[in-house]
């Protein structure tokens, strides 16, 4: 459950922005979690209803985009996206790819009242 | 990639702030950050801090049970390279202590109810360990294969231990922990003949997720494959 760990540093990212944006009220918070980023979106979720009733977002709508991994095949040079976790690439079955997108959670954006 | 965000978008796209046309006070803010941004850097001054005292950081990482305080505890008697531990549980001081008992130089983060160690646990700990007569420092993280994974706590490499007992299936079953791992180490390995673990299907998994990691298969009981391991230490040192 390092979900309300995450809830917590995000909390404190969106102060502070709404903080440097001179902003009252932020009205949607979007983030992209990468099905190989160890965070569970739907826990995730709720950490977040429980924490922003203290903060900022206290009236924030939480957007998940949630990111399937996209792999760049160094063997066939296709690049895909797939949906196990796995890091073969579905073309050619080669295990030598590099993963591009789908293991970062990021913040991407904020919807803010200044 | 974009250089500048790491976001999947190729095209040029800007960081900056945008103002909707249709609601004046509304501002749309593209910020694509890394949520644990902070932590992030906090484990770059924890690995400068080793760097500056020429100390290579192991960050052991398993279920609990698997044997990671077992092995840094017989680890001493097949590893030259000095070393120190920090330890990190839930409660009680009870691994640090078998670990000072054996004459290692350990200490323990309690966590309370913190299932992973982060970046700024780990920097705590460093002002109670003298690093100066040290080569290697070991953290052992909370025993749990899930949360320790999305952490960078300032260590070099990571290790992941999964004992026999466990099962073969644990590394489909927890992608995201063993894709971290640079090195695997089945333990427990004189159960073997116990269990229906197979070493093949483990590393048929790996090769699925993380092609390039390194297998070591060790038991604590068998000097030879602890010589191996030590010897993995110590071809892997960095800082």
């Amino acid at each position: 459950m390092h979900e309300y760990s995450i809830v917590m540093s995000l909390m404190e990212q969106c102060e502070a922005l709404a903080q440097q944006h001179k902003a009252t009220r932020i009205e949607q918070v979007e983030l992209k979690i990468g099905v190989l980023s160890g965070v569970e979106p739907a826990l995730l979720s709720k950490a977040f209803e429980t924490f922003k009733l203290d903060s900022v977002c206290h009236e924030a709508r939480l957007v998940i985009n949630v990111q399937p991994l996209v792999l760049q095949c160094n063997h066939c040079e296709q690049q895909s996206q797939v949906d196990e976790r796995t890091i073969v690439c579905p073309i050619c079955q080669s295990n030598k790819t590099t993963v591009i997108d789908g293991e970062d959670m990021m913040l991407m954006q904020l919807v803010m009242d200044t | 990639m974009c250089k500048d965000c790491g976001c999947s978008i190729t095209h040029d796209h800007d960081h900056t702030l945008h103002s909707n046309p249709q609601l004046n006070d509304k501002k749309t803010l593209a910020v694509i950050h890394k949520i644990l941004d902070k932590n992030d850097v906090e484990a770059q001054h924890n690995r400068d801090h080793f760097a500056a005292h020429q100390v290579s950081a192991f960050n052991l990482m398993s279920s609990p049970g698997s044997g990671k305080t077992s092995l840094l505890e017989c680890l001493h008697e097949y590893l030259d390279a000095r070393y120190a531990v920090i330890e990190g549980d839930l409660e009680t001081s009870r691994d640090a202590d078998r670990l000072i008992a054996k004459g290692i130089n350990a200490y323990q983060i309690q966590t309370g109810s913190a299932c992973h160690l982060d970046a700024f646990m780990v920097h705590g700990a460093l002002h109670h360990i003298n690093l100066d007569n040290v080569d290697i420092c070991f953290v052992e993280n909370v025993g749990n294969l899930v949360c320790p994974a999305s952490y960078d706590v300032g260590t070099h490499k990571n290790i992941v231990l999964l004992s026999v007992p466990e099962g073969d299936d644990k590394i489909e079953k927890y992608p995201v922990m063993f894709r971290r791992a640079d090195l695997v180490v089945i333990t427990k390995s004189d159960l073997l003949p116990y269990f229906d673990f197979s070493i093949d299907e483990a590393k048929a998994q790996l090769s699925k997720l993380n092609p390039d990691v390194e297998l070591l298969v060790v038991s604590v009981k068998n000097p030879d494959s602890m010589k191996v391991l030590a010897t993995w230490f110590d071809e892997h040192k960095e800082y």
